[in-house]
C-alpha cells in the first residue's frame, strides 16, 4: 500500500474536521429555546397549576446593609412569615406592615423599581398620569389624594389610596387589578416590598408640609455613603 | 523537431509563479473578507420577525425602560424574551385592533410563544452571562449598538472572539457607572466632575476599582470556555 493512500484522507480528514455544527449547536436547549417535544412548541414549562413558590436564592435580597438571611432561614420554619412575605397577609389580613425592615437603601432600590416597572403608567410621581396613559390605557387611580369621579370604576377599592395598607400594593402588584396585570414575574417579592415602600414615600411626599420636612432627620454620614454606593 | 517553448514561455513562466503566489493570497485575504463580511456576522443585517417590534418607538419614542420587558438581565445569563403576557400588560388595551399585533393576540388565545428569530447567537461552547456584564459597569449599547434608533433589530457588533476579547483586554475603555448602564446616550464626559477625575482615561481606572473588575485573568481562556 502506497503511504498516499493515508497521508491523502488524513489531511482531508483535518482540514474538515472543523466543519461541523455539533459544537455550535449542541444537543441542549438554551432559554427560551424551541422544542418539539411539546405541542405548544416551548423547551421552558410553565409551574404546574397549584404550584407553591418555594424560599429560592432568587428571593434573597440584594441589599447587604441588614441581615436578611437569618429572617429567610426563619421563614422556612415560620408559615406566619411565608404568607407576610409572598402573599402580604398577616393573619388573613391584608399586611399593614412590611415582612422586613425597610432601609434607606429599600427605598432607593424601590424608587429605581418604580421607574422602571410602574412609572410608564402611574408616572413619575403616581399621579396615574403616565405616558402610556396618555396614549390611551385606562387611567389609574392617583397613588395619593381623592380619586376623581373618573375613577370611581367598581374596582376600586378604595376612595383615597393613602389609606389603603401597604400589603394593598404588594397584592395588586402581585396579582393585577382592573386594567393592571400582575407583575409577580417580572419584579420578585423583595423588590414589590420595596416598590410597595417607595409608594408610601411618594404619598408622604404629596401632602408634606414645611414642619414635616424640618422633622425628618437628615442621613447620617454612614447612610449617605451607603445611598451612594448603592446609587453607583 | 521544432522548439515546444517560444521565448515568451520564459515570461510566462516568471508571470505564473507571481500569479500562483497572488492567488494563494487572494485565497487566504478573500476567505478571511468573507468570515468578517456582514454575510456571515450579520452585522447590520435586518432579520425579519413575525411582528415588527420597533425598539426605537419603545425606548426613545415611549421611554420604556429596557428591564420592564427584559426582566432577567440582571439576575441571569438570558437577559429574556419578553412572554406575550408582558406585551399584553400594555396591549390588552393599546393598539387593540392593529392587524400588526395579530400575531400576538394570537399567541395569547391560543397559548403558543411567538417564534421570534434570533438576532444574537453565540456559539454552544461560549459561555455568556448578560448579569455579571449588566452588574459590573457594561452598557447595553456597549454590545447591542443604539437599539434607541433601531426600528427594526439587527446586531450592531460581529460578536466574534476578537471582538469579545478587544473589551476584554481594556475593559476601563468602556465600563460605566453601574446606575448609567441602561442609560441609551450616556457619555463619559458628563461624569467626569461627580468622580472627581481629570479625563474619560482616569474615569475608566476609577470605575474599575467601583465595580471591582480585575483585569488580569479576564482574557483566560476559560473566562468564557468552561
Amino acid at each position: 500500500m502506497n503511504i498516499r493512500h493515508v497521508i491523502t484522507p488524513a489531511v482531508v480528514a483535518v482540514l474538515f474536521a472543523g466543519c461541523r455544527s455539533e459544537m455550535y449547536d449542541q444537543p441542549r436547549y438554551e432559554p427560551q429555546e424551541a422544542s418539539t417535544s411539546f405541542r405548544d412548541g416551548a423547551s421552558q414549562r410553565p409551574a404546574v397549576v397549584g404550584s407553591v413558590p418555594r424560599l429560592s436564592p432568587a428571593d434573597e435580597p440584594r441589599c447587604a446593609d441588614h441581615d436578611y438571611l437569618a429572617q429567610f432561614q426563619k421563614a422556612v420554619d415560620d408559615p406566619s412569615f411565608y404568607d407576610h412575605f409572598y402573599e402580604g397577609k398577616v393573619d388573613g389580613k391584608t399586611a399593614e406592615t412590611f415582612p422586613f425592615k425597610m432601609a434607606k437603601t429599600d427605598l432607593v432600590r424601590g424608587r429605581e423599581r418604580f421607574m422602571i416597572y410602574c412609572s410608564p403608567c402611574h408616572g413619575p410621581t403616581g399621579d396615574g398620569r403616565g405616558l402610556i396613559v396618555l396614549r390611551g390605557f385606562s387611567s389609574p387611580p392617583p397613588l395619593y389624594g381623592k380619586l376623581p369621579q373618573v375613577s370611581q370604576t367598581p374596582v376600586a377599592i378604595y376612595d383615597d389610596l393613602r389609606k389603603a395598607p401597604v400589603g394593598h400594593f404588594f397584592d395588586v402588584m402581585t396579582h393585577g387589578h382592573g386594567a393592571m396585570y400582575s407583575y409577580a414575574s417580572r419584579v420578585p417579592p423583595d423588590d414589590r416590598w420595596r416598590i410597595a415602600a417607595y409608594v408610601r414615600a411618594l404619598q408622604f411626599s404629596q401632602s408634606a408640609t414645611k414642619a414635616d420636612l424640618e422633622s425628618i432627620p437628615m442621613p447620617t454620614a454612614e447612610e449617605t455613603r451607603m445611598i451612594q454606593e448603592f446609587q453607583q | 523537431m521544432p522548439q515546444l517553448f517560444t521565448p515568451a514561455a520564459n515570461t510566462l513562466a516568471r508571470v505564473s509563479i507571481l500569479g500562483a503566489a497572488f492567488l494563494g493570497l487572494g485565497v487566504v485575504g478573500g476567505s478571511y473578507a468573507l468570515q468578517t463580511s456582514p454575510y456571515v456576522t450579520k452585522v447590520r443585517v435586518v432579520q425579519p420577525q413575525p411582528v415588527q417590534f420597533s425598539h426605537e418607538h419603545h425606548v426613545s419614542g415611549l421611554g420604556i425602560d429596557c428591564r420592564y420587558c427584559h426582566s432577567s438581565v440582571e439576575s441571569s445569563s438570558a437577559a429574556g424574551v419578553p412572554p406575550t403576557y408582558t406585551c399584553m400588560s400594555c396591549h390588552s388595551q393599546i393598539w387593540t385592533n392593529a392587524p400588526i399585533l395579530e400575531p400576538v393576540r394570537a399567541s395569547l388565545r391560543e397559548g403558543e410563544p411567538v417564534t421570534w428569530n434570533r438576532v444574537h447567537d453565540l456559539p454552544d461552547f461560549v459561555y455568556f452571562n448578560h448579569s455579571i456584564h449588566v452588574n459590573k459597569g457594561v452598557g447595553c449599547v456597549s454590545c447591542h449598538g443604539q437599539l434607541d434608533k433601531m426600528p427594526m433589530v439587527y446586531k450592531a457588533e460581529p460578536h466574534t472572539m476578537g471582538w469579545c476579547l478587544e473589551c476584554h483586554r481594556n475593559p476601563e475603555e468602556r465600563v460605566r457607572p453601574t446606575s448609567e448602564v441602561f442609560n441609551m446616550t450616556y457619555d463619559p464626559r458628563d461624569f467626569l466632575e461627580k468622580f472627581g477625575v481629570k479625563n474619560v482615561g482616569e474615569l475608566g481606572q476609577k470605575l474599575m476599582e467601583q465595580n471591582h473588575i480585575q483585569k488580569a485573568g479576564l482574557d483566560q481562556c476559560s473566562v468564557c470556555h468552561r
